[in-house]
């Protein structure tokens, strides 16, 4: 798989994710175990509104979209993994009126988890939330056929690419 | 915004209309809460929006996780461990089932307080307290209680 197609499937899992549609959440680059999307700022998800700065929930859903998309980089055929664990450290405010990126890599995929970091920050290059996961491998058979056909391009409707 | 003249009047009256109105991410997310006595019990009505997995279809972990990490913010505010919104530190999340496409509920306890520090204890649940969807716990800083 090339990374153009990776960022397809990817690109194409987010498109089906409702609030990663909501938050505006694009897909940045993909390869080879790592990725990394954007979430552009917005006024909706302000949690502290004296300083304008976002709700950690948004950076939560973020890094939970982006480590859980993870996925597509480093397993040959699309699975859903549903999400086992995450653990956030907030290490400073997300500066307003700017997007936060999230870079999530995959660093052990067994046969039932898959491990995963990611960093989430802002043009500045400075960390804002780190996050460790991980997410179960429920098999191919748990994701119906249709979804995996929609997410890997082989969906008359949307095209082949792989 | 939740300045103390607001936060005043919601722990006096346990109308948290003025106070989730001026928080953006409250409403983008849909999070409610109702208190009985001193208990606290934060509710998300199902929305459309809030889906992850489309095929369940369930409500995306991001959107559980921020639901529990503003209900226990609100829980430091009304318990009156802090005047504003308490800045969080680190979050640790666990999920134990799908969160269908309907209401969830949330509940808070104090694990520790300290000056500066608070943990808070966070679980989640839909059909039945004794089934949790995820449990979180949560430290924030408090260090703004003089102004």
């Amino acid at each position: 798989m090339n990374n153009e197609t990776r960022l397809r499937r990817v690109k194409r899992f987010i498109a089906t994710l409702n609030q990663a549609r909501e938050l505006g959440l694009t897909v940045t680059e993909a390869q080879e175990g790592s990725l990394t999307l954007c979430l552009p700022y917005s006024e909706r998800i302000i949690g502290y509104p004296d300083t304008r700065v976002i709700h950690g929930g948004a950076i939560t859903t973020l890094m939970d979209t982006a480590s859980g998309s993870v996925m597509i980089c480093v397993l040959p055929e699309f699975e859903l993994c549903p999400t086992l664990d995450l653990r956030m450290d907030y290490m400073r405010p997300a500066v307003p009126d700017k997007p936060v990126y999230a870079r999530a890599q995959a660093y052990r995929v067994t046969r039932n988890i898959i491990f995963t970091r990611c960093e989430a920050f802002q043009d500045d290059g400075e960390t804002v939330a780190q996050c460790v996961g991980t997410f179960m491998r429920i098999g191919q058979a748990a994701t119906p056929k249709s979804y995996r056909d929609l997410i890997v391009g082989n969906d008359p409707a949307t095209g082949d690419d792989s | 915004m939740t300045t103390p003249e607001v936060l005043k009047y919601t722990q006096e009256t346990g109308d948290f209309a003025r106070m989730l109105d001026g928080i953006p991410y409250a409403s983008f997310i849909g999070l409610q809460c109702d208190r009985f006595g001193d208990d606290l019990i934060f509710r998300l009505p199902p929305k459309d929006a809030n889906l992850g997995n489309p095929i369940l279809p369930a409500v995306h972990g991001g959107v559980i996780g921020g639901f529990m990490e503003m209900a226990a913010a609100i829980y430091l505010m009304m318990s009156q461990e802090t005047l504003r919104m308490p800045k969080i530190v680190d979050f640790s999340l666990d999920y134990l089932r799908a969160g269908l496409n309907r209401e969830i509920f949330a509940e808070c306890h104090l694990t520790r307080q300290g000056n500066r520090v608070a943990n808070v204890m966070i679980t989640a649940w839909q059909k039945s307290r004794s089934q949790p969807i995820a449990t979180a716990r949560a430290h924030f800083l408090l260090d703004d209680k003089e102004t």
